[in-house]
């Protein structure tokens, strides 16, 4: 990160990006010059209609995704050249996701589900405990910690993933659809959450979604169409 | 500790398919230790044999008798520290299902020859004083709740009339691989009874000569200088140390034996089979977890370990427990069997293949299944979900 200007770098910084599937033998265009910048502690929501490739996008960014051809810098690191096995470090340290289903290990219980991603660094059994216990209080699931997702609500499993995704302290947490599988009451309960990891924690945060509402509660909102991106206010045209 | 804790949590996550799976290898596992157990149970009387000792018998075939006056003959051979001779006696203990050993021995030189049947001396002064004696060995007198004292009475086949013969001793085998399931009585008896029926030349036959040698290197130019003295007689001999003629009446029944040791590796195939399947299915069912795993930053090494792991807990645990039942399994099919075997026992390499065959199912049946989920695509294992 600089700040030789003054002002930080962006913590994605995407640029010409194409995906392109093949089917039968036919290449299929997902998207298309692609070029974007999130600032740090951004709140982004990418929307569209089906097929518009807003999951492809944030896939991409998640570095779960590999590009056709252009760049894509995390924090000043190009993803797209990182070989898989750099690729899934990388992602371990820098990205939280949150998932449409949730999608929690049934046979772990809230809080070994929350420690997952932390048995990939160096912390202590102690100090992964202080930390998960943390996030789960953060999400106001202390009491719940034992408790396997099958025991719990769609919106307190949804809360678990949230501590899941931020128990790592990533660079980007990045959200598909988090309140999809929701009733419209616990989404909202979910988009406050991640409301308030935005604003009180200074995450930054790209969520995809269909639901104009949910939407809203982003700092920015980027639509795609067919795989380009027709609107956004954060643009800088670089 | 967390790997192993989400191992079992996951090997046990559909108990009932888990269970079924387990039976399955409980079963395979303990029905290729039995029929492993039924293969070396065959070959036990020449793995207990001396190689200090040689057979000799007909050269036309095991059943031909040979003259009595070779005994004589035979003992002159340089290197030949002894001789002694048997006949089988055949006969029928109350019920032709009651089958075991029977052999018409001579008393004296028989048990110097064979040390491994432990006597006591007065049993073998016993013996030898009665004229219808008889020595059983310790697991035929247990499975007939014989003891010393009793009259066994036989019905004669290939000799005719009915038999009464007193238990005078039971001996003890020296080591597990000594048959302990024989009956022997006095070879004199028979060929008195024979004198009587057919005269003195019928009576002096016997069925084949055990020669005791001092050096088993020398084991085959003694046995060829044994059948040169009787080549071009009325009675050619054949003379093979005592495992070779052991395994020449195992290879008589070779095809049998061939066709226990094919079912058994069939039994272990099938049980691969159905577990491959049981791994293939639980590794489809959590595409979704593992693509989750790996956008965490998990390797795909890791989704192998879980793999291999649990479908090794299973085979681990099932094949345990498999080795366990062989020893009973093997119990209730020697007594079904009337103990026709002579040495039964599961033996520690049997235990060991068990332990190979259940490893081998696990790490084949898993093979497939975690190369396949190590090399998922994330965003297609996720979309899996939905």
């Amino acid at each position: 990160m600089s700040d030789t200007a003054g002002k930080r770098d962006p913590v994605i910084r995407i640029d010409n990006l194409t995906k392109t599937y093949t089917r039968g033998g036919q290449p299929i265009p997902v998207l298309m010059d692609i070029n974007l910048e999130v600032e740090h502690a951004e709140f982004v929501s990418l929307m569209g209609p089906s097929g518009s490739g807003k999951s492809t996008l944030l896939n991409l960014i998640a570095g779960i995704d590999q590009p056709s051809s252009g760049t894509i810098k995390i924090n000043g690191v190009d993803i797209a050249t990182l070989d898989e096995s750099e690729l899934a470090d990388w992602r371990a340290a820098n990205v939280g996701f949150i998932f449409q289903f949730y999608n929690l290990m049934p046979v772990l219980t809230a809080f070994e589900n929350v420690e997952l991603p932390l048995l990939l660094t160096n912390l202590s059994r102690r100090e992964r405990k202080h930390h998960v216990e943390a996030c789960l209080a953060m999400v106001k699931l202390s009491d719940r910690m034992d408790h396997y997702p099958n025991e719990l609500s769609g919106g307190q499993q949804q809360r678990v993933a949230i501590a899941r995704a931020l128990v790592t302290d990533p660079t980007l947490i990045v959200a598909d659809e988090p309140t999809g599988d929701l009733d419209r009451a616990t989404g909202e309960e979910v988009l406050k959450l991640m409301d308030e990891l935005h604003r009180d924690l200074g995450k930054t945060i790209v969520m995809v979604t269909h639901d104009p509402k949910a939407a809203s509660r982003a700092s920015r909102m980027i639509h795609l169409e067919k795989g380009v991106l027709v609107s956004d206010p954060g643009s800088s045209g670089h | 500790m967390f790997l192993f804790k989400l191992l079992l949590k996951n090997a046990f996550r559909h108990k009932l398919r888990t269970m079924l799976t387990m039976v399955g290898l409980i079963v395979a596992i303990s029905a290729f230790g039995l029929l492993r157990t039924v293969v070396d149970a065959w070959y036990a009387g020449a793995d207990g044999t001396s190689n200090t000792r040689l057979i000799t018998r007909s050269a036309i075939a095991v059943g031909s008798p040979l003259p009595l006056y070779y005994a004589d003959r035979i003992k002159k051979v340089d290197g030949v520290t002894g001789v002694t001779w048997v006949n089988w006696f055949g006969g029928i203990y109350i019920d032709r299902r009651n089958f075991f050993a029977r052999f018409a021995v001579d008393g004296n030189s028989y048990f110097a020859m064979y040390p491994e049947y432990i006597l006591s001396e007065e049993e073998k002064s016993a013996f030898m004083a009665d004229r219808q004696g008889a020595i059983v060995g310790r697991k035929l007198a247990q499975r007939f709740g014989w003891k010393v004292g009793d009259t066994i009475p036989l019905s004669g086949t290939v000799y005719p009339g009915n038999w009464n013969f007193n238990i005078r001793g039971i001996y003890h085998a020296a080591d597990a691989r000594t048959d302990e399931s024989l009956m022997m009585m006095h070879w004199s008896l028979l060929a008195e009874s024979v004198r009587k029926r057919l005269g003195n030349a019928m009576a002096s036959q016997v069925g084949i000569y055990m020669v005791n040698i001092k050096d088993p290197g020398r084991a085959s130019a003694i046995s060829q200088e044994i059948d040169a003295l009787f080549r071009n007689s009325v009675a050619e001999t054949r003379t093979e140390t005592e495992k070779a003629f052991q395994l020449g009446i195992v290879s008589m029944s070779e095809a049998i034996l061939m066709a226990v040791r094919a079912v058994s590796f069939v039994v272990i195939l099938i049980i691969m089979a159905v577990m491959a399947n049981t791994m293939t299915m639980t590794a489809r069912e959590r595409l979704a977890e593992y693509a989750t795993l790996k956008a965490l930053g998990f390797s795909p090494a890791f989704v192998v370990k879980l793999l291999f792991g649990e479908s090794l807990m299973i085979a681990a645990i099932g094949g345990a427990i498999g080795i366990a039942a062989t020893f009973p399994l093997a119990l209730g099919f020697l007594h079904q069997t009337n103990d026709i075997f002579k040495v039964f026992e599961v033996s520690q390499t049997t235990m060991i293949y068990q332990g190979i065959a259940a490893l081998v199912v696990g790490l084949i049946s898993a093979a497939w299944p975690a190369w396949k989920m190590s090399n998922i695509d994330i965003v297609q294992g996720l979309r899996h979900v939905a």
